[in-house]
């Protein structure tokens, strides 16, 4: 059943984009994260134009992490200061990503560039999930207790000053690092135009050493604020929110993270970063295939005022 | 909803034809839209315009095949940028760019036969009649040195609009019915854009242009969709704080529906 987008000015199938929400919105209930970067190449792969697709995302992230965000809260799961320092940092980091998006435009290679950072960081990122997971699954299966924390292990920022003590995450760490993850992920996710979550949870876990789900309920929680901001901000900057495919891409969206978020808590933690991880570096391979594979139509056509 | 300017394209087309043929032979041409303004409401998904049209004091002893027509739909102009992909360190990247400026969003060529079979290269150039003809050939870029051939650049934009099905040109998409009658249908895409469209019918025979016609189609948002492209415009601030709210909403309603748990 066709259905007519206002602002990208075409038609799709209302299923297809249902089907898409509900999937991604799975995903981004199970893992605490928004998703955006599974959804935006999607949708530009079915014909959405880049701009109006990279707009609408958020409004579908925001709805789905409410759902995940809303369960995890009430499963005491989300650490609000944690939540609140990492965003300050996130929102210099974005604004300070946006600026830098309109630098590289203007060099005229901007696409590249986020190819490359896809692909470089899809892959670490993955990597290092996927292989600490695979540890963390031998050893319960070995049946080798799992290492404890040691209380005497100190990484070189846990010297920083303006420590503050997180109850649910469970940490006392400098403010300072925080911020830091925080601004990486805001910046990030401005510059490749997803939401920085798929970066927030693995800093959280391994650097922070903030338990799975504390992690996952706190990016969810900082991923409907941002998103939020960003809707707006796409609205107001670009005018290309469209808030039909948003609506069907929420609909799905919601229904998905319900029973994702569900299948998150009744898996093992690391059962769960193993998943993630691998759906990371997936993505990352089939970005690297576009680039190194050689493209059956070498020319593209382009409206200008998307790409200017 | 014809434009004003029908009239004296008629009167030009009548002195043309009035110079090219014995005065007794000046042929008009009459022609009918089946609708002026196609409506995009939320279902829309493409559509299919239906032109007839009629040879007037055509010589009573007229054959099919007598006369050429090319009716050609011109979509609200638009500029874009095609970019070549070339490999460079293992990579395909853009390379090359070329713009085109103010060509048609949409295209629709439809004739009796091939193209080529109809006029001159010179004559078909004149009256921008086929793909190629309404698209120039785009500026040389300075910045690159082995750039491809420039028309290679038009070949692609016009290759790549044609698979998208903005463009199109069909070789049998005018069909005489009778001698003097004929109709042709144009396809309208489900990406067309909303603004207004140009039907040039021509009248063609041995090469020569005997007559014009000109007329305008509209093609508009109605309803909901309109209210949501006009708010994207004029409330750009109040329009992405309702998204977000939405957003807010439908995630708080799909949290109540599950929470029996």
């Amino acid at each position: 059943m066709p259905i007519y987008l206002p602002i990208a000015e075409l038609p799709v199938n209302i299923f297809l984009i249902l089907g898409l929400g509900v999937a991604i919105g799975f995903i981004s209930g199970m893992f605490g994260i928004g998703g955006g970067f599974l959804m935006t190449p999607l949708l530009i792969l079915i014909g959405i134009p880049p701009a109006v697709a990279v707009a609408s995302v958020p409004s579908h992230m925001a709805a789905s992490s409410f759902a995940g965000a809303f369960s995890y809260w009430r499963k005491r799961l989300v650490d609000l200061g944690l939540g609140l320092v990492l965003l300050s940092g996130a929102i210099l980091g974005t604004a300070s990503g946006v600026w830098f998006f309109a630098l590289l435009r203007r060099a005229g290679q901007l696409d590249l560039f986020i190819a490359l950072a896809y692909i470089v960081l899809l892959t670490i990122v993955g990597g290092l999930m996927t292989a600490e997971s695979v540890r963390a699954i031998v050893r319960t299966w070995r049946g080798t207790p799992p290492i404890l924390r040691r209380p005497g292990t100190h990484a070189w920022f846990h010297g920083l000053p303006l420590k503050l003590r997180f109850r649910q995450s469970r940490i006392y760490v400098s403010a300072i690092p925080i911020t830091v993850i925080g601004f990486a992920a805001g910046f990030i996710g401005a510059v490749m135009g997803v939401g920085g979550g798929f970066l927030l949870v693995p800093a959280l876990i391994y650097l922070m050493r903030v338990p799975t789900t504390v992690s996952v309920g706190t990016s969810l929680f900082l991923t409907l604020l941002t998103m939020l901001v960003a809707t707006v901000l796409h609205a107001v900057e670009n005018r290309t929110v469209d808030a039909m495919l948003a609506l069907v891409l929420m609909v799905g969206g919601v229904f998905g993270a319900q029973f994702g978020a569900r299948a998150g808590q009744a898996i093992r933690a690391e059962q769960l970063r193993l998943l993630l991880g691998l759906i990371i570096i997936a993505v990352g391979v089939r970005v690297a295939t576009d680039l190194i594979n050689q493209p059956i139509e070498a020319f593209s056509v382009v409206p200008k005022e998307i790409w200017e | 909803m014809r434009r004003g300017g029908k009239i004296g394209w008629l009167a030009a087309a009548v002195l043309a034809a009035g110079w090219l043929a014995p005065p007794a032979q000046a042929e008009r041409l009459v022609t009918s839209v089946s609708t002026h303004r196609v409506l995009i409401t939320s279902n829309f998904a493409g559509t299919e315009l239906v032109l007839f049209g009629a040879i007037d004091e055509a010589p009573p002893n007229t054959q099919i095949g007598a006369y050429d027509v090319v009716v050609s739909v011109r979509g609200p102009a638009r500029s874009y940028v095609t970019r070549h992909k070339e490999r460079m360190l293992g990579l395909w990247v853009n390379r090359d760019s070329r713009e085109f400026s103010q060509v048609p969003s949409y295209l629709a060529v439809m004739s009796n036969k091939p193209i080529a079979e109809i006029g001159s290269a010179e004559m078909l150039r004149r009256y921008r009649i086929g793909l190629v003809n309404n698209v120039l050939p785009p500026p040389a870029g300075s910045d690159v040195v082995d750039v491809p051939p420039e028309d290679s650049f038009r070949a692609a934009f016009l290759r790549v609009k044609t698979n998208e099905g903005a463009y199109t040109a069909d070789p049998k998409g005018v069909t005489f019915l009778t001698p003097r009658f004929f109709r042709a249908a144009v396809p309208m895409p489900g990406t067309a854009q909303t603004g207004d469209y140009q039907v040039e019918t021509l009248l063609i025979a041995k090469g020569a242009l005997l007559a014009q016609q000109q007329t305008a189609i509209e093609v508009v948002k109605t309803g909901f969709e309109a209210v949501i492209a006009q708010e994207a415009r004029n409330h750009r601030f109040f329009y992405g704080l309702g998204t977000a709210l939405i957003a807010l909403l439908t995630g708080l309603i799909a949290t109540l529906l599950f929470r029996h748990d």
